[in-house]
């Protein structure tokens, strides 16, 4: 994880992650940028649950093209708050989308289009604040639609159950907007709860999230997705975003909050071991099933 | 049966806006439990669809927290991805949809970016749409479901996210929306409907009044000539509430 980091991911690229929106974020991959003090990142994705807070407390991005940054079961995302209302610890940029045209910027990208029209956002400030859409008459028909130009990240980072060695990546369970990211992005990183036999990939390609040749790197990390859920893998760990979300209101309370959940553990397997029992229960309940 | 409480009211309400064999967008909190209360009484051949990729025919058997729990996953009967969704809504093939947001106004426009009014140094920062505004543009009927206070329920939002029924009638339509824009609003205190693309308070809940009502809406309230009490939830619909949001999680966590 740290070599695909340092590797992949540099000061001010332009990432994508959380593309499955609930489900399959890799937050182990947003803990070791913090670890690694990335600046200045440029966030794309659909919601992200608290990943894009995280980083955002932590100091790392400069930009945002997201639908919604937030705490999908516990409210409000206090360091994303903090940022746009108070530029602690830092002033941000941020694009507003809503799930579609974030889907739509990023299938533009994944087809090699300059842009998709739309008939949805018409008429309301989000169409307008955003600054990159543009309203546009059809030229078949004279209809109003608003073109969404394409996103192509420098790098997506897509969580999936398994993969192999070359990077042949099999994601299940709602997608998100995970494939268009994957193809529109110039590298993907895969982080993949196990390794997987190039037979199994062979044997059921349909899972397959993208060509393996879109693929910078494979990192191979169990629980990486923690506290979000991976299907068939472990279930979410709701108490886990309302203790975040109370642990974060302050300042103070969120850098201890990321002392003890990063920067004072080595990587995630040592924040696996610091869950312990609680790690198990999520692991076991959904490999019962 | 305990107290009924404004989030088991609203979640009767909501259901009752979903019609049997239509095709709904489901959305989290309330929506999600009214979803489950319709199928299980007057529209059992319902379907839900979820923006993240999820179309079901039955709900999850277990209270979720997000839309991508596994337990939304797992007995679904189609898993796609959010273009796919959004493009049956685009197409007209959605029959309704369920949003909240933070502030609305008469027009039925939601506010769920940033209150204030330099969206780039906001007072307050919201989590912004998600899905709503695609929802709120291209659905054919759109459902409201917020808190009822007077620095919510303004006269006129700071930001539209989801366009509501615009200035005048026929904007939706020369702005080029296709979905019919919010037909009703359901708060902690009522209902109002949408007439001539202004909300009109229909009913208000069991325990509130016209005057209380009016007392915390942020415009001038226009009041329906039948208006009424909100027909309160059953003994049948509250023990399916109860039973499937036993602590009361989303019921009873003051929407």
């Amino acid at each position: 994880m740290a070599e695909a980091v340092r590797r992949h991911v540099p000061d001010g690229a332009r990432v994508a992650l959380g593309c499955a929106l609930e489900p399959a974020i890799p937050f182990a991959l947003a803990h070791e940028l913090v670890r690694q003090e990335r600046r200045d990142l440029r966030l794309v994705g659909p919601i992200s649950d608290v990943a894009f807070d995280l980083l955002i407390g932590a100091g790392c991005v400069a930009e945002i093209d997201a639908a919604w940054v937030g705490n999908v079961s516990a409210g409000l995302a206090h360091c994303y708050r903090r940022a746009m209302e108070q530029g602690v610890p830092r002033r941000i940029t941020v694009r507003d989308h809503s799930n579609f045209s974030i889907g739509l910027a990023l299938l533009a990208g994944a087809l090699g289009a300059p842009y998709i029209p739309t008939r949805s956002l018409l008429g309301t400030d989000l169409a307008r604040a955003n600054g990159t859409f543009r309203e546009a008459a059809s030229p078949f028909d004279g209809s109003n639609v608003l073109l969404i130009p394409a996103i192509e990240p420098d790098v997506a980072v897509i969580a999936v159950q398994r993969s192999d060695e070359d990077g042949n990546a099999q994601l299940w369970g709602p997608w998100g907007v995970s494939q268009e990211a994957a193809l529109a992005a110039k590298a993907v990183i895969v982080v993949a709860d196990e390794l997987a036999d190039p037979a199994v990939v062979r044997a059921d390609p349909n899972r397959t999230i993208a060509p393996a040749f879109k693929v910078a790197a494979v990192v191979v990390q169990p629980g990486a997705c923690h506290p979000s859920p991976l299907q068939d893998r472990y279930d979410r760990d709701h108490e886990f975003f309302h203790e975040y979300h109370r642990a974060t209101r302050t300042p103070d309370g969120f850098d201890a909050w990321v002392r003890e959940w990063v920067l004072d553990l080595p990587d995630h397997d040592a924040y696996l071991a610091k869950l312990g029992d609680r790690w198990e229960a999520l692991r076991n309940k959904e490999m019962a099933r | 049966m305990t107290a009924v409480v404004p989030g088991e009211i609203m979640v009767a309400q909501a259901a009752r806006e979903i019609r049997d064999g239509e095709r709904v967008f489901v959305g989290m909190r309330l929506p999600l439990i009214a979803f489950v209360v319709a199928k299980r009484t007057h529209a059992p051949s319902a379907i839900g669809l979820f923006e993240l990729g999820i179309v079901r025919d039955e709900p999850a058997p277990e209270l979720l927290y997000t839309m991508g729990d596994p337990a939304n996953v797992r007995g679904a009967t189609w898993c796609a991805r959010t273009v796919d969704l959004m493009g049956l809504l685009a197409r007209g093939e959605v029959d309704a949809g369920f949003i909240g947001g933070a502030e609305v106004d008469q027009r039925g426009d939601l506010n769920t970016t940033a209150i204030g009014a330099d969206r780039a140094h906001p007072t307050v920062q919201l989590p912004g749409s998600g899905g709503a505004a695609d929802i709120a543009s291209l659905a054919k009927r759109l459902i409201v479901i917020m808190p009822h206070d007077k620095r919510r329920l303004r006269e006129r939002v700071d930001f539209i996210t989801t366009p509501g029924h615009g200035p005048d009638r026929g904007w939706r339509e020369r702005v080029g929306l296709r979905g019919g824009g919010p037909s009703v609003l359901i708060t902690t205190l009522g209902v109002f409907r949408f007439e001539d693309g202004r909300a009109v308070l229909a009913s208000y809940h069991p325990g509130a009044s016209v005057d209380r009502v009016r007392a915390e809406t942020g415009w001038d309230l226009r009041v329906a000539s039948d208006v009424h009490e909100t027909e309160p939830p059953s003994d049948t619909v509250l023990t399916i509430i109860r039973g499937y949001d036993p602590h009361g999680f989303w019921t009873r966590r003051g929407e």
